[in-house]
């Protein structure tokens, strides 16, 4: 599983990366987690940070941020 | 009824004497407190059902090739209601030139939405009651609406970064389809995540104006920066450019300044002056706006919200 957290480096942004990187943890699943701080790409996939990229898909944009349950359901649904 | 639930507390569970400026001081600050959280939690609630309707997907759909004026009141007011984290500006503002939306109704919609939102107009409705909290909306839309417009009528669209307008977006940013219920459970969350990060500003401002108000003279201030001294807006304003808050962290400064005598013009001003303008921001706007944009745009917003000052000093 590919999973890219989409931010340019703010505080929000770096709470959805540890959202993601424990509920791949809990979850026990095989993925490699990517930060994506570069502008261009971000736009490929939305404008409102942060966002949860899974396998090509986006799964989450913007402001509040998702729950660790709501994430780990993200999660599943492409697992 | 909150009246007499703070009495009740304040004068008999605690049994200090009514009129003592402890018992005053007390009183109002459990009465507040009370008043400011339901307040905050209902509207907050309200208007992240409304929010819901109005991602920044569907607000860039709506004001692309708006002509200006219009454009710039529909994105001043859209401002209010369009989440957006600050971090996002880059992304926002790319994405909004990329879909044909005009520079100057871009910029309404970037000075608008950190500037007039629902936690400022609650946090100065519960505090200094509607009148404040309406004249505060209406001036924060209006200094959006004129920003934005002036902006839009230079034409400087050739100091925006060029590799802006190179950016291909992709396709993957429909608008996910949400029932009802998916409304109302967003708005909880957002809800709870507000109060969560403004409670503790709240609790200061009124600590803090618990405090004043059975402590120190109503006119402590007035007498150095009161409506009669010419130079008080500019300096509020100076002084309030560099500094950076949210809404909800000014609110502690502006109630302390207020119950000191300072006039609302003033505060008002300065209010808007560390919402809308800031260094962090400006460093981040740096990214897809060349210097002599970003001077203009700080030029502009100095000059209408010192006006803006100076007009409510001299009608309130």
């Amino acid at each position: 599983m590919e999973i890219k957290v989409l931010g340019p480096g703010c505080a929000n942004c770096h709470t959805m990366e540890q959202l993601t990187i424990t509920a791949v943890k809990e979850l026990g699943l095989e993925a490699k987690i990517e930060k994506i701080a570069d502008i261009q790409e971000i736009m490929k996939y939305t404008m409102s940070t942060p966002g949860l990229v899974v396998n090509g898909k986006l799964k989450h944009s913007g402001k509040p941020l998702p729950s660790l349950e709501k994430v780990k359901e993200l999660l599943k649904a492409e697992a | 009824m909150l009246d007499s639930f703070a009495s009740f507390i304040t004068y008999r569970l605690l049994s200090i004497s009514q009129g003592s400026r402890l018992g005053d001081s007390l009183h109002f600050f459990i009465y507040d407190t009370i008043k400011i959280f339901l307040l905050l939690t209902v509207i907050i609630f309200a208007v992240s059902v409304i929010r819901s309707y109005f991602p920044p997907e569907r607000t860039k759909k709506i004001l692309s090739h708006k002509k200006e004026f219009i454009g710039n009141i529909l994105a001043a007011l859209l401002g209010i209601v369009t989440p957006f984290c600050s971090c996002s500006a880059v992304p926002l503002f790319i994405g909004f030139i990329e879909a044909g939306v005009p520079l100057g109704v871009t910029f309404s919609f970037l000075i608008s939405s950190p500037m007039v939102n629902e936690v400022a107009v609650v946090l100065l409705w519960g505090l200094f009651g509607w009148k404040i909290a309406a004249i505060y909306l209406g001036t924060g839309l209006f200094v959006a609406l004129i920003g934005g417009f002036i902006i839009g009528r230079l034409k400087l669209e050739k100091w925006v970064e060029e590799y802006v307008y190179k950016i291909q977006i992709g396709e993957g940013q429909e608008i996910a389809q949400q029932v009802f219920k998916d409304r109302l459970q967003y708005a909880k969350w957002n809800t709870a995540d507000i109060v969560k990060k403004v409670w503790p500003y709240i609790i200061i401002a009124i600590g803090i104006g618990g405090l004043i108000h059975g402590y120190v003279p109503q006119d402590f201030l007035a007498k150095y920066a009161g409506p009669q001294n010419p130079f008080a807006v500019p300096i509020a304003v100076a002084l309030g450019v560099p500094l950076y808050s949210n809404a909800a962290g000014v609110i502690p400064i502006v109630y302390a300044l207020m119950e000191k005598g300072l006039s609302t013009g003033t505060v008002l001003a300065f209010m808007m002056a560390v919402t809308a303008l800031s260094l962090p921001e400006m460093i981040i706007l740096r990214k897809v706006l060349k210097v002599p944009l970003l001077a203009v745009f700080v030029g502009i917003m100095t000059v209408t919200i010192t006006i803006v000052g100076y007009l409510f000093n001299s009608i309130l």
